[in-house]
């Protein structure tokens, strides 16, 4: 991943957060995937499109990402600016589609449970190391398999792919 | 070293002798699947990845179902991109309106999966082909796209939970009621990661529709895939529809499961998933006095023939409640001809239902039956999560054929036997 360090504000929500709640089907057939990003979160937080900004980091509780497959749900959080998904737990379909896509995230209990909306948080990505720059609270995030950190060495899956069939 | 029958089909794929769970391998695929909603990411990604065709045109599937008959403009223009793929690589296993339906009840039912085979498909309720022994799973349309270009992909290899169920089945008792039960026993993460494993008397007196039901709401207990070993019943259904060879697996006597559950199912009544979510599973007796606007039956879940029959007998000679909407949605061609045949829609329009061509449609309110701000439906689908059918504050009750059909007559959520 480029980025080694993200920083940002934290938008806190509850356990089992469905990717129809991250991006309802009703968007899935929008091309243009900034016109699609206006609608991440809405049925669950109306306000997150316009209140979200560049760095911010959205944290959840257990099984996070849960339901349909749809890729859009990393992506949009991606295309709106949000720099990391910390949850104590991930959908796995969800968890494989930000690490294809290279949407950083980590599972830590306890940053989740220190977390409250607002918080600064700094996330070294390479490390899983979680600050919470407000609570002044230092947390250890789950480590990767190595298989998982070679996706996110190579920039993701699409530069993977690329690097094993050696296209320029 | 015993294994289950997850394991020894994901050993083959991976061309070792043995896995065990945890180990992260590299497995051969013998289908991808992408649909008109996921194609388009795939067909992005794909072009990006440096390659100039496809592993193998025969073993891709691209089914349009979701938004088709196209439902706008946007919906037109995403179909236009996954025909233009398919025309583009050779996609041989290319399906389209008219002669397509909603892609799992379509692949098993055109022979498309086999027992023992391994699939990946761009879509979260790929796990059904577990339903005819077969691995299979969701994944992204980036994934797909990947395993599209290699003809290989990356998985871990899941711990298996075993579910044995007992027992005799009631009457009108079916293999959604036995997955809504157990999503309700062990919770939307109580399978995350995990394989789910259907067993028992119980399975083996269900249909290979029923097994699919069941296996197609793994999904919906966080499972990574959902499997019933394969027996007669199985290989009855199977062989006129592959015509290429595949082979059998069965989980060893003394194979290791992370957790074993056994319930016995006699007795056990309709059940119901309450919004919203698909865990809220209770009684159709504790359901209460539920009004309805609009029953659904239909969807990958329930839109299968024995589906359509079961809601047909109970409808048959019946009306509709004035309040309520009846939209029957046959899940592919073939079964929309065999229902037709079997004079099944004279059942449902004499009734006062709509019938519509297959479509993936409301069950994600897509279209063919969006609810209103503070609707309620009762639907055979997958998923009762806020706003799936439409207006977030709507609300979709899951339920079996018998049920939906039963409520549809009653205008409120009861059980079979209340009509009839």
């Amino acid at each position: 991943m480029a980025e080694m360090q993200v920083h940002g504000r934290v938008f806190r929500y509850g356990k089992d957060v469905n990717t129809d709640l991250i991006i309802p089907a009703r968007y899935l057939n929008i091309i243009d995937v900034k016109e699609q990003a206006t609608h991440t979160m809405e049925d669950l937080d109306p306000e997150f499109p316009r209140k979200v900004r560049p760095g911010d980091i959205v944290v959840a509780e257990e099984n996070y990402g849960c339901g349909s497959s749809r890729e859009e749900a990393p992506l949009m959080l991606k295309t709106c600016g949000v720099s990391a998904v910390v949850a104590k737990s991930f959908a796995r379909i969800f968890f494989r589609n930000a690490i294809n896509i290279g949407l950083p995230v980590f599972e830590s209990a306890a940053a989740v449970d220190a977390a409250q909306a607002g918080d600064e948080l700094e996330i070294d990505t390479a490390s899983g190391l979680i600050r919470n720059l407000t609570k002044g609270q230092t947390y250890q995030a789950a480590p990767l398999p190595e298989f998982i950190q070679g996706i996110i060495r190579a920039g993701g899956l699409v530069e993977y792919v690329r690097a094993r069939v050696g296209a320029k | 070293m015993p294994r289950t029958i997850t394991e020894k089909i994901l050993a083959a794929h991976a061309g070792r002798d043995a896995v065990k769970p945890g180990d992260i391998i590299t497995v051969k695929v013998d289908l991808v699947l992408v649909n008109d909603i996921t194609g388009l990411i795939a067909d992005r990604e794909f072009r990006k990845m440096g390659v100039t065709k496809v592993f193998d045109p025969t073993k891709i599937a691209i089914v349009l179902d979701h938004f088709v008959p196209a439902k706008d403009m946007a919906s037109a223009e995403q179909s236009r991109i996954s025909r233009r793929f398919a025309q583009e690589f050779g996609i041989v296993n290319f399906y389209d309106v008219g002669r397509a339906g909603i892609e799992h009840a379509l692949l098993p039912e055109q022979g498309l999966v086999a027992p023992g085979e391994l699939i990946i498909g761009a879509d979260s309720h790929t796990v059904t082909y577990g339903g005819i022994g077969a691995f299979s799973t969701g994944v992204g349309g980036t994934d797909a796209a990947a395993a599209m270009a290699l003809g290989e992909t990356w998985l871990r290899v899941p711990e298996t939970l075993k579910f044995v169920f007992q027992g005799k089945l009631g009457k009108w008792i079916t293999g959604k009621d036995l997955v809504l039960y157990t999503i309700g026993q062990i919770g939307v993460e109580g399978a995350r990661y995990k394989a789910m494993e259907f067993t028992g008397e119980a399975i083996q007196d269900l249909s290979v529709e029923g097994r699919l039901t069941m296996c197609n709401m793994a999904i919906e207990a966080g499972g990574k895939s959902g499997i019933v070993p394969p027996d007669e019943k199985t290989l009855e259904y199977v062989r006129p529809r592959v015509r290429r060879e595949f082979k059998v697996y069965q989980s060893d006597p003394d194979a290791r499961y992370e957790q074993v559950f056994e319930w016995d199912v006699t007795g056990l009544e309709p059940q119901v998933s309450l919004p919203h979510l698909p865990s809220n599973a209770v009684p159709v007796s504790k359901v209460g006095d539920v009004k309805i606007d609009q029953s659904v039956i239909g969807s990958c879940t329930n839109g299968r023939i024995e589906d359509l029959r079961v809601a047909a007998a109970i409808l048959k000679g019946q009306r509709v409640h004035p309040d309520v909407r009846l939209i029957v949605i046959p899940a592919t061609q073939d079964v929309y001809k065999q229902a037709m045949h079997e004079g099944l829609f004279d059942v449902f329009v004499d009734a006062g239902g709509a019938v519509s061509a297959p479509t993936c449609g409301p069950c994600l309110g897509g279209y063919m039956g969006i609810l209103a701000a503070g609707e309620r439906a009762i639907s055979t689908t997958n998923r009762n999560f806020v706003g799936r059918m439409g207006d977030r504050s709507s609300e979709v009750y899951l339920a079996s054929p018998a049920v939906a059909a039963a409520s549809a007559i009653a205008g409120r959520i009861v059980g079979p036997e209340e009509v009839l």
